[in-house]
């Protein structure tokens, strides 16, 4: 039916130029309305960059882990656990672990410890992450000095920094061999912090986990698929928890758009009584009070996500980190790998041009219905 | 309660839509109760003026109905990490009361609303309101749809609990299993197939005699009801097992992910347009006679039937497509 | 062409402020000839004027129109009653048969001369080449091309009626009406303006002319005059 997209595009035609004509009233709306799409894109974008980043740290991550509970804390491990664990059907690899937390006084920041097996460390030295590296303003060469359990310092070499490609997790990392790290914390010498388990077939993991647990009832078995579960629920919560503030932002937009639609000037009403007198229909002035609100919408709509992934992958989100992200002090460098798909623009489109539009339809509507003759009779 | 931005925006739109369905079933009230086209009192213009409110009302419910609808699943599909045992949104779904039944009220609605508004514009076409009771009538059964929508989707968000064990689109779909959706899975590929072409096929015919004669519109209406239904059962039943190209995974809801080239939008979208356009056809049939209409609702109904094999066509092309470049080959 | 039956239309009925605009008239405008309704300002000549010209329904009443071309309506015997129109039936007719003249013009501000011409084509659908070209042809007419690209307000009196005036024949009308046509104009504008009337009667159309100034009732291409008073008709119409 080109009639209908003719009659369309005229109409577009004219309300692109009315919002040109009212340049000056529609910057601010056109702003505020970009500013909400803004911080609303920012969170959604952030959050699902970073649910998307761990979950691609833990791919890795072994898919069971035992700890061992003591009056419901977590205590160490007995190695012994470890060989009876190997011993078990379809157990492709039991390995301990020693990690754990580190508060330097001195720069006042906590670090994230962890032994390593690795031949290529030998004692007395370390490799740490970027981000401790930077906190404690050393380079590859250089010597760092930890204070022991005991009160004695543990001098280390720093044999490498960590690259930052994962660096959300290894920013704040220092990576001892394990004579130094049982040295540093006095951990008895056949006991680890937990154990990591391989399995060859996945869907055995929880019944190996009902064994483990039956056989030493202090144990708790961890697996992989919880930690990921946890995760999830702990960005999507506070997520959710930023959306739910956000949303009062946007109920507020909601009503000054409202406020704004509602509160034609005597300009515009004028104009729509002229059009409805010279041969409009009340649909056609829906539709061009429809087309300009779209306008509007898709403009602020595109500009603000354009803006939020400038921000989020370009910048790192400097505005949410804080209210996002773990709760050390070291916040670590990094780029987050941009993702963008559907349920990021739907979610946004129920978020920001819902409510826009809900909010001038009926103030649409209203000034839509005057009659023809009002033009004549004022 | 899951709290999540997704969760919450579907919270609030189904509110949302719930709240104008309420002012349009109101606005809808008045004037069935208060209508007389004779009179040129303020009333009846002002009821008048109301009734644009009230299309405008319905046309963004269904806009965002159509949003939410996508946001339902892919929400669903992202949170399917939380329950033990859910691989993808078919999963999660089955985690609390409530989930399928929101779904499948959702799509219900969407088709409802898309109805109404056929209606609503073949009325405007009539100079004496010729379906303003029947449209009406029709928009209090949809509104009540609606609320209980939101109802549903409120309960069911509130009843997920991230440790409840629940069956993923492999166990669920899969053959063997009970339910309405083990039913359609387990149905025989070649049998689905046969019951889609033939179904397709009757749909054409139809649309053929409708517009050759201008007779059968009920038949081409409730075709292509048929016709939306064994779609949507083709795709549990054989689509899903060639676009993944594995003979066990029947979920329809993986489609709409980038790994699938988001051809779900293409599939669910020729189908809900198709339903639309085809049960408003149907849904006009009664009108026709009507004097004010007698120039305008031929023309009409021909578009609508063209919209609606245009639409069934590209989905049966889509998916003859899916199953011919797909490498699985199912049993002799 | 129309005919006007024991027409009445009250404003908000049934409350305290309701008032009665125009009262039971009857009268018929012929096809071709000029009518004028005369009568001071408030005796519901501009409310007669958008009753006729299908901007408003009468409270009671019928109005017929007779030659007009609707697609979908009922014209029994050639009349159409346009009494009971929804407003989407209304507005069509009144776009194909009626073209206004406002006595404050009513042009949009901001707006190029050209665009304010061609707007009450828009929502017709029809080719945008072909409005355009048909719009300059009508400023060509008027004497107005040169200020085609400018926006109306920096138009003098008598230019900006001449827009109204274009912008009333863009889609080609068969009746014209005007409300008050020449209270924002000296007398020397005024008799252009009647004159310019003269020539559209000429070219077969209908004109129909709201007014209490004598150089507009008085004139004599004038056809027909009916007066009104407080929203009656008074005396006899006069030939």
């Amino acid at each position: 039916m080109p009639g209908t997209l003719r009659r369309t595009r005229s109409i577009l035609d004219f309300a692109l130029a009315s919002l040109l004509r009212r340049k000056g009233r529609n910057a601010a709306l056109l702003g505020v309305y970009t500013l909400v799409v803004f911080v609303a894109a920012s969170l959604v974008f952030f959050t699902q960059a970073v649910k998307r980043e761990a979950h691609q740290v833990l791919a890795d991550a072994p898919g069971l882990v035992v700890q061992r509970t003591l009056a419901g804390r977590q205590d160490l491990v007995p190695l012994a656990w470890a060989d009876w664990v190997r011993g078990l059907r379809g157990v492709r690899s039991v390995r301990p672990r020693w990690w754990g937390y580190y508060y330097d006084g001195a720069f006042g920041a906590n670090f994230t410890v962890q032994a390593s097996e690795d031949a290529a460390l030998p004692a007395g030295s370390a490799r740490i992450g970027a981000g401790a590296a930077r906190i404690l303003r050393v380079k590859e060469g250089d010597l760092i000095t930890l204070r022991g359990h005991d009160n004695l310092p543990l001098l280390l070499t720093v044999q490498g920094i960590l690259s930052s490609d994962s660096e959300l997790v290894a920013s704040d990392l220092l990576l001892l061999p394990r004579e130094d790290f049982q040295t540093l914390f006095g951990l008895p010498p056949d006991q680890a912090t937990d154990l990591a388990v391989d399995v060859a077939n996945p869907r055995e993991l929880p019944t190996l986990a009902a064994k483990i647990a039956e056989r030493y009832p202090e144990a708790r078995p961890i697996l992989h698929s919880e930690i990921l579960r946890t995760y999830d629920a702990i960005f999507d919560w506070r997520g959710g928890l930023l959306v739910a503030v956000l949303m009062i932002a946007v109920l507020c937009f909601a009503i000054f758009a409202w406020d704004r639609a509602a509160g034609l000037s005597a300009e515009e009403r004028r104009e729509i009584g002229i059009l409805k007198s010279i041969g409009w229909e009340t649909s056609d002035v829906l539709l061009l009070k429809l087309l300009e609100g779209l306008a509007v919408s898709l403009t602020a709509f595109l500009s603000g996500c354009v803006l939020a992934y400038g921000h989020v992958f370009l910048f790192s989100a400097p505005l949410f980190e804080g209210a996002l992200k773990g709760w050390s002090v070291l916040y670590p460098r990094y780029r987050l790998v941009p993702v963008v798909d559907g349920y990021q623009l739907s979610l946004l489109f129920l978020l920001a041009v819902v409510p826009y539009t809900a909010a001038t339809l009926i103030p649409g509507w209203r000034a839509a219905t005057v009659d023809p003759d009002a033009a004549m009779r004022s | 309660m899951i709290q999540q931005p997704g969760v919450l925006a579907l919270l609030a739109a189904s509110a949302l839509v719930a709240a104008f369905l309420a002012l349009a079933a109101g606005f809808g009230l008045r004037i069935l109760r208060r209508w007389d086209l004779r009179s040129g009192s303020d009333l009846q213009l002002a009821l008048e003026r109301e009734t644009y409110l009230v299309s405008t009302l319905v046309a963004f419910a269904l806009a965002a109905e159509v949003v939410s609808l996508f946001l339902f699943v892919f929400t669903a599909d992202g949170l399917h990490g939380r329950f033990a045992g859910a691989m993808c949104a078919a999963g999660t779904l089955n985690a609390a009361p409530g989930g399928y039944a929101t779904l499948l009220l959702k799509v219900a609605n969407c088709l409802l609303a898309g109805v109404w508004l056929i209606l609503n514009h073949a009325d405007t076409r009539g100079y004496d309101y010729p379906l303003i009771r029947a449209k009406y009538a029709f928009l209090l059964v949809l509104a009540p749809l609606v609320w209980v929508e939101a109802f549903l989707a409120f309960r069911y968000f509130t009843g997920l609990r991230a440790e409840v064990i629940t069956s993923c689109c492999g166990s669920l779909f899969s053959q063997g299993q009970g339910g309405l959706a083990g039913d359609l899975a387990a149905w025989p590929e070649r049998t689905a197939m046969a019951v889609l072409a033939a179904v397709l096929g009757a749909l054409f015919v139809a649309g053929g005699v409708l517009l050759r004669t201008g007779r059968g519109g009920y038949a081409f209406g409730l075709l292509s009801g048929l016709a939306f239904l064994a779609g949507t059962a083709s795709l549990v039943s054989f689509v899903s097992v060639y676009l993944y190209e594995l003979p066990t995974h029947h979920c329809p809801f993986c489609c709409l992910q980038a790994e699938y080239g988001h051809v779900g939008y293409l599939l669910y979208g020729t189908l809900l347009g198709g339903g639309i356009a085809g049960l408003g056809t149907g849904a006009l049939m009664p009108f026709r006679r009507r004097a004010s209409l007698a120039a305008a609702l031929p023309a009409l109904q021909r578009r609508l039937v063209l919209a609606a094999l245009l639409a069934f066509g590209l989905f049966a092309l889509v998916v003859a497509y899916q199953v011919a470049t797909s490498s699985l080959r199912l049993g002799p | 062409m129309i005919e006007v039956a024991n027409v009445t239309k009250t404003y908000h009925a049934g409350r305290p402020n309701a008032y009665t605009a125009v009262d039971g008239v009857s009268l018929a405008i012929e096809r071709g000839r000029l009518t004028v309704l005369k009568g001071p300002s408030g005796s519901g000549k501009t409310t007669l004027l958008s009753l006729v010209g299908c901007m408003a329904r009468p409270s009671s009443g019928r109005i017929h129109l007779r030659g007009v071309k609707a697609a979908g309506l009922p014209a029994a015997g050639g009349a159409l009653e346009i009494t009971s129109l929804p407003e989407r039936f209304l507005t069509e007719i009144r776009r194909a048969t009626f073209g206004f003249i406002f006595q404050h013009f009513n042009l949009i501000k901001g707006v190029s001369t050209l665009e304010n011409v061609m707007l009450p084509a828009y929502p017709l659908g029809g080719d945008p080449a072909a409005l355009r070209r048909r719009a300059g042809e009508l400023l060509e007419r008027f004497g107005l091309s040169r200020h085609a690209r400018e926006p109306i307000d920096r138009l003098s009196g008598g230019e900006l009626q001449r827009v109204a005036i274009a912008r009333a024949l863009v889609n080609d009308p068969a009746v014209l009406i005007a409300d008050e046509p020449t209270a924002h104009l000296d007398s020397h504008l005024s008799e252009a303006f009647m004159a310019l009337m003269g020539t559209f009667k000429e070219g077969g159309r209908t004109l129909l002319i709201a007014s209490h100034d004598p150089l507009v009732y008085d004139s004599p291409l004038v056809d027909a005059t009916h007066e009104l008073r407080d929203g009656r008709l008074c005396g006899k119409a006069s030939a």
